[in-house]
């Protein structure tokens, strides 16, 4: 340790760096938590309603997102394994590649949300309050949830490329990576909320 | 602040000037900055208190019309509840003696820490101006109840971003703490070593963690509600109204405990110093703070037994109502026998402590009243329940954080308070603190419905004891502050220990030293042993 | 110190772990196409649950972390399934 001229006394440790992250992260889930709560009673109550109004929504436009952040998942968790063996470019590559599946998970997002607009199945639409109480929340409910979720990964995004710049201007190194692995972990946790939110929202029909 | 250059370092003296202070990442220096915070916001708040008891001291108007009184209500309870005693303890003395009981140079995230302080200013600032801005202070209660949050025409939504910002700080807070507790602990400092106050505020910490979140995302749909019209809690769109309460609920019954458990911790250090005797039940008391923190996470149904619940769930949340009360009790029986047999001294902060108990109790034994469904009709909604929970969070958390306070403040500032002052304070705030909130529980029973602007005459006499109790009360208060501020600078310099504690903090100078310890100390046996110190 | 035997996992491993992912992906959207009957929702959920805690295991590396980790986040799920059920209690009772 005593070799590495960054390492100061009040530098924080990984493992306690980490498990700052993952008491972050459960918050992050009980946010998210609380919509999930809504979304199980309203779906008891509104069984039907919330079937016919999921076939509204595009399963093959949420297979794409899934596959999107599945594999970004992956490329992140990579970079990690890259940066721990030494290898920097690899690691950015690595990077970048999750932030180009992040770019193609929100531009589908852009489109679908458009679609919804154009037909003005949008919250407080006149068209929206023709609709059956069921399916006015149920859309209450998908967009809470995904634009929640969009935020999520838009702050992803930005932590990743600050990640990623600190890699090349080696802040970032084999030795010093708290930040990365945090960012990741970051990462990991919008793939695993929008596990749970794919087939609530757009499988259930 | 100037200090003469005979005195040592500490941390009040080895940086000066405003700046510092207000980019200090020391854990002493947050604690002090949230203490000043919290005491301005609890003043504006208690006077705010003083006005509605004038107000009702008559039937009829008195001094304010009915809308400013709804305002009063509210952002009484918001800046109360919200800015004031959720942070309260844990962010005040959790700051400044949490790494000092357990033997650290400073939090786990020292900078993150000064940040949680700047988000919570940010937050007050936010529920002060929702008071003022465009005159519209909001009249929904701290409970933001739909669908009348939803609809109603004051500043709801930045009362609601406000109590938003303040929830992200109390998990920061709670974050650091856990994360503290777990990593920082000196050598041979085992769990079951650790003094109680630490232990309170781990279990304090992991509610304000899981809890706080579902404050957040409830208020953000109540905004989207009023913003988008999105429907989740309306009726005429297919929402539903109590579900709000279950959220609401899930967090803000947990928030009791946020507010409740670190001032059972500090009374927990507080028994066996003035007893000079072991605490009773180490064990149990950690086992019931942490009970109380998990059991309290599942009674959030009992503020809700009137509003349409299955009878099924009532059933459950007063049995579990009913549980909670069982680690409390442990634990009230535990300070007793701490003081059983032992060389009590009755110094300020003792006083301060038995009387947490006495009003405690009652809180808590009300709290059984209402908990039970059968007397909860009756009382659900009127001033019994006002009276039930200013006897558990002024009498129980404001009580504790003045024990704390007269135990701590020479520690903290290096002085003593003058004592005949001190008494004569708690003689004002105990007197008055009884006849402003007990006639509450009288004309409760009778049926007087709280949150009311104007009452029926058969109340009044409840109603005037009441307000001469408020002010009583606030004489009281004067009295305590004054003399905790003058002497926090005029007052004789205090011994290192003065109350011969034998916990890691009292074995360090005071005021501490900026990092607390020249030389981490090595733990070797479980705290409260009277006939060795902490340490070797 | 053992936190600093940091586990890395190797390219292919994830690679692996990617596949299954998405094996299981499949199967969910074409167990909910196929309408399975009565125990469709719950299945979409079990699988879910599967495919969260391979990303917790595998991407999160929990499976290489600090015991008090995995205690945590197994009951922090455990905390949230009982606050669903409870929940519950109300709404299915009503």
């Amino acid at each position: 340790m005593s070799t590495n001229p960054h390492a100061h006394e009040n530098l924080i440790d990984s493992d306690t760096g980490k498990m700052g992250m993952w008491l972050f992260l459960f918050t992050e889930l009980f946010l998210f938590g609380g919509l999930f709560l809504v979304y199980a009673v309203m779906r008891t109550k509104y069984a039907a309603d919330f079937h016919h109004a999921a076939l509204e929504l595009n399963a093959f436009v949420g297979a794409t997102n899934t596959v999107a952040l599945l594999f970004s998942s992956m490329t992140v968790a990579m970079s990690l394994t890259a940066i721990q063996q030494q290898k920097s470019g690899k690691a950015i590559g690595l990077i970048f590649i999750t932030l180009l599946l992040a770019g193609v998970f929100m531009v589908n997002k852009y489109f679908e949300w458009g679609h919804k607009f154009s037909l003005h199945l949008y919250p407080g639409s006149d068209v929206m309050k023709t609709l059956p109480h069921g399916e006015i929340v149920f859309f209450g409910l998908y967009f809470m949830m995904t634009g929640l979720h969009a935020v999520h990964v838009l702050i992803g995004g930005i932590l990743l490329t600050l990640v990623m710049f600190k890699i090349g201007s080696g802040k970032i190194r084999h030795d010093h990576f708290l930040m990365h692995e945090n960012s990741a972990l970051y990462w990991h946790l919008v793939d695993l909320i929008w596990i749970f939110i794919f087939p609530l929202l757009y499988l259930i029909t | 602040m100037t200090y003469t250059s005979s005195e040592p370092l500490n941390y009040l003296n080895h940086k000066t000037g405003l700046w510092s202070w207000l980019t200090s990442s020391d854990h002493k220096r947050i604690g002090l900055l949230y203490l000043y915070a919290i005491t301005i916001f609890f003043c504006a708040a208690a006077i705010l208190g003083l006005l509605m008891r004038i107000e009702k001291m008559a039937p009829g108007q008195t001094i304010m019309t009915a809308q400013t009184y709804n305002g009063m209500f509210t952002i009484h309870g918001i800046i109360m509840i919200f800015i004031v005693v959720i942070p309260g303890l844990a962010a005040v003395f959790g700051n400044i003696f949490l790494p000092i009981m357990i033997g650290a140079r400073d939090v786990a995230f020292p900078k993150l820490n000064l940040f949680s302080w700047y988000i919570y200013i940010f937050g007050a600032i936010l529920g002060l101006y929702s008071q003022f801005a465009n005159g519209h202070s909001p009249d929904t209660g701290w409970t933001f109840y739909v669908p009348y949050s939803a609809e109603a025409s004051s500043n709801v939504v930045i009362a609601l971003t406000a109590a938003f910002v303040l929830g992200f700080s109390s998990i920061l807070t709670g974050l650091n703490f856990i994360v503290t507790i777990h990593r920082m602990r000196a050598p041979g400092m085992t769990w079951f070593r650790m003094p109680l106050f630490p232990w309170s505020l781990y279990a304090t910490a992991w509610i304000q963690i899981l809890a706080t979140p579902i404050i957040g995302i409830t208020l953000l749909m109540v905004m989207a509600e009023r913003l988008f019209h999105i429907g989740f809690f309306d009726p005429a769109l297919g929402g539903d109204p109590v579900l709000y309460q279950h959220l609401f609920w899930i967090y803000s019954h947990p928030a009791v405990y946020v507010m409740i458990l670190p001032a059972m911790g500090v009374v927990t250090e507080i028994f066996p110093t003035f007893s000079q005797k072991p605490v009773f039940g180490y064990v149990p008391i950690v086992f019931s703070s942490l009970a109380i923190a998990l059991v309290g996470y599942f009674v959030w149904g009992h503020h809700m037994f009137t509003s349409g619940m299955s009878y099924e769930s009532r059933w459950f949340f007063s049995l579990l109502t009913f549980i909670v009360a069982i680690p409390s009790a442990i634990k009230v029986f535990n300070w007793l026998s701490t003081m059983y047999g032992g060389s009590v001294d009755l110094k300020p902060p003792l006083l301060y402590a038995i009387s947490f108990i006495f009003l405690f109790t009652i809180g808590g034994f009300t709290g059984l009243a209402l908990g039970s469904l059968a007397t909860n009709i009756q009382l659900h909604n009127t001033d019994f329940v006002v009276a039930h929970f200013h006897y558990i969070i002024f009498g129980g958390m404001g009580f504790g954080f003045f024990a704390g306070i007269h135990y701590w403040f020479p520690k903290i500032y290096g002085r003593m308070y003058n004592f005949k002052w001190a008494y004569i304070s708690w003689g004002f705030l105990f007197t008055g603190f009884n006849l402003l909130y007990f006639p509450l529980f009288v004309i409760g029973i009778q049926g007087m419905p709280r949150r009311y602007f104007d009452y029926d005459p058969k109340f009044q006499t409840g109603e005037f004891l009441s307000t001469i109790g408020a002010f009583i009360l606030i004489a009281g208060l004067a009295g305590m502050i004054s003399n905790l501020v003058y002497h926090a600078r005029k007052g004789p310099k205090a011994e290192a220990n003065p109350w011969h504690g034998v916990t890691l903090e009292w074995q360090v100078p005071s005021p501490p030293p900026h990092e607390n310890f020249d030389e981490i100390p090595v733990i070797t046996h479980e705290p409260y042993l009277f006939d060795k110190p902490a340490t070797k | 110190m053992k936190n600093h035997t940091h586990a890395v996992s190797t390219d292919r491993a994830n690679w692996t772990v990617l596949l299954i992912l998405l094996l299981l992906t499949t199967l969910s959207v074409l167990a909910i196409k196929l309408q399975v009957g009565a125990f469709t929702v719950a299945l979409a959920l079990l699988l879910a649950s599967v495919k969260v805690t391979i990303v917790l295991t595998y991407f999160m590396h929990l499976k290489f972390e600090q015991t008090i980790l995995r205690v945590m986040v197994g009951g922090v799920f455990l905390l949230f399934a009982i606050v669903i059920g409870i929940t519950f209690i109300d709404y299915l009772f009503r």
